[in-house]
């Protein structure tokens, strides 16, 4: 990549898409070659919420590298909790580190974050802005399953806060992929994501609230989680969360060659059935995040992300 | 229509109705009912004891109503002319001295705002005590924040960091 920090899906190009999709295939066949690559690299995990599994992730990928971690802890038991800034607290650990993985509840913090800090710094979530190296894992899995050009991919669930679900969008604008858009209107994309996405050249999204219209064309579909949170009352959430849900049942209109994503934790938008057919691809996806990230790292900890190999 | 044109139907007759200024800048061509953000936009509350005259909803050829603001003793800065075309895009500045326009020119939209605007996104990093100076973006039809990329298309003047 270009670039010395991965803030969001949208600053890589297809070609930066394609580099790092392959070298993550090359380190998954074979991990050894890589093993001692960054022995005395130290990687800084900021994690102002919880996320035990992208976190162990990027923990794993790292000491695969043959690197280590070093973790500020809940926020709860940090200086944060005694008011000390963002920008501060990523000046102070940049210095005992090689890179920072930077989880934030406010959007735009790892972009700010980056305006103060020299060493690569990958967003790992922030607000209901992007997750951009979920989409790397996200992207890496639609490849291996059904391709990424004259691809149809159906995205359902919460749209409006579903972090995933934008850097996936911006991502797969590089690539000839129809992207169908299905929730209820209360959770549907952000105006600000479609103004994207139809300044972006060629990209053909279009959004539904029903699945049934678009499921039997669908190559991949990608299932989201909708938040109890999300809804005032208990009722209306029930209702909503009815109708976006999988099962074996719901499949039987899709194609065989079918591909069921999701970034996990799932509840229970997905029956545990699906688990058990060929459509199911959501625990590989979540495999998938470790060999991607390695990549990830490899290539921005040497040189800053310049990385000729 | 030339300038010209323009300037004796609309300014020259309406100037009556504000009073002249020796040294300054006239903000003309302002959308009627913006004049109150314009000078929202420059920090100016009066109560510095400048000298300010306004004139609001006066008829025009180029814009059906519009609203004049007169600066006695102060020239404005590029880049306060720049964040005035967020909401008064027809402007046009006079720049006066000893009651001539030696100066006269449209505003132009800047690409980028730097700490004028406040991101109306809660959930920005920019609203949570955070050093760092605002940044937007600036769209045809709106501004768009750097740090949470929330777009504003109307009302931006509600935005404005006084
Ligand atoms: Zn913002």
């Amino acid at each position: 990549m270009r670039h010395d920090h991965l803030i969001t899906s949208k600053q890589l190009s297809r070609a930066d898409i394609e580099r790092v999709l392959d070298y993550a295939a090359e380190i998954d066949a074979d991990p050894s070659a890589v093993a001692d690559r960054h022995a005395d690299k130290l990687l800084g995990l900021l994690f102002f919420e919880p996320s035990t599994r992208t976190k162990m992730s990027f923990e794993t990928a790292m000491k695969r590298l043959g690197g280590d971690v070093v973790d500020m802890g809940s926020v709860e038991s940090s200086s944060v909790k005694k008011g000390e800034t963002l920008a501060d607290t990523v000046r102070v650990i940049e210095g005992y580190t090689d890179a920072l993985v930077l989880r934030h509840p406010k959007q735009g913090a790892p972009a700010m974050a980056s305006e103060f800090v020299d060493v690569p710094l990958l967003n790992a979530g922030d607000g209901a802005g992007h997750h951009p190296t979920q989409t790397m894992l996200d992207l890496y899995t639609i490849r291996e399953n059904a391709g990424l050009d004259d691809l149809t991919i159906g995205i359902m669930g919460d749209l409006k806060y579903g972090r995933t679900v934008h850097s996936l969008a911006y991502a797969l604008s590089n690539f000839d992929a129809r992207q169908h858009f299905i929730s209820p209107e209360s959770l549907q994309l952000p105006r600000e994501v479609v103004y994207d996405l139809h300044q972006q050249e060629g990209a053909q999204v279009r959004e539904h609230e029903a699945i049934d219209e678009v499921l039997p064309s669908l190559d991949v579909l990608y299932v989201t989680r909708i938040q109890r949170e999300r809804f005032p009352d208990e009722n209306e959430y029930q209702q909503v969360a009815g109708e976006y849900q999988i099962d074996v049942d719901t499949l039987e209109a899709a194609s065989d060659d079918l591909t069921v994503m999701h970034p996990l934790p799932r509840v229970d938008e997905i029956a545990p059935e699906v688990d058990e057919t060929d459509h199911a691809a959501y625990f590989e996806q979540a495999h998938n995040g470790v060999p991607v990230r390695m990549a990830l790292l490899d290539l921005l900890l040497r040189e800053g992300g310049d990385g000729d190999e | 229509m030339s300038d010209d044109h323009d300037h004796h139907d609309d300014a020259d007759d309406h100037e009556l109705r504000v009073s002249k200024i020796r040294n300054g800048t006239v903000i003309d061509h302002v959308r009627g009912g913006q004049a109150l953000n314009v000078l929202a936009i420059l920090g100016i509350d009066g109560s510095e004891g400048e000298e300010v005259s306004v004139g609001m909803n006066v008829p025009s050829d180029r814009l059906a109503r519009k609203d004049i603001v007169k600066v006695e003793g102060r020239e404005l800065s590029q880049d306060e002319v720049d964040v005035l075309s967020l909401i008064a895009p027809d402007a046009t500045i006079n720049i006066v001295r000893d009651y001539e326009v030696i100066e006269k020119h449209r505003v132009e939209r800047p690409d980028v705002v730097t700490g004028v605007l406040s991101c109306p996104n809660p959930g920005c990093i920019t609203t949570a005590g955070e050093p760092v100076t605002s940044r937007f973006e600036v769209l045809d039809d709106g501004v768009r924040c750097t740090y949470c990329e929330t777009i504003v298309r109307e009302d931006i003047a509600s935005l404005i960091d006084t």
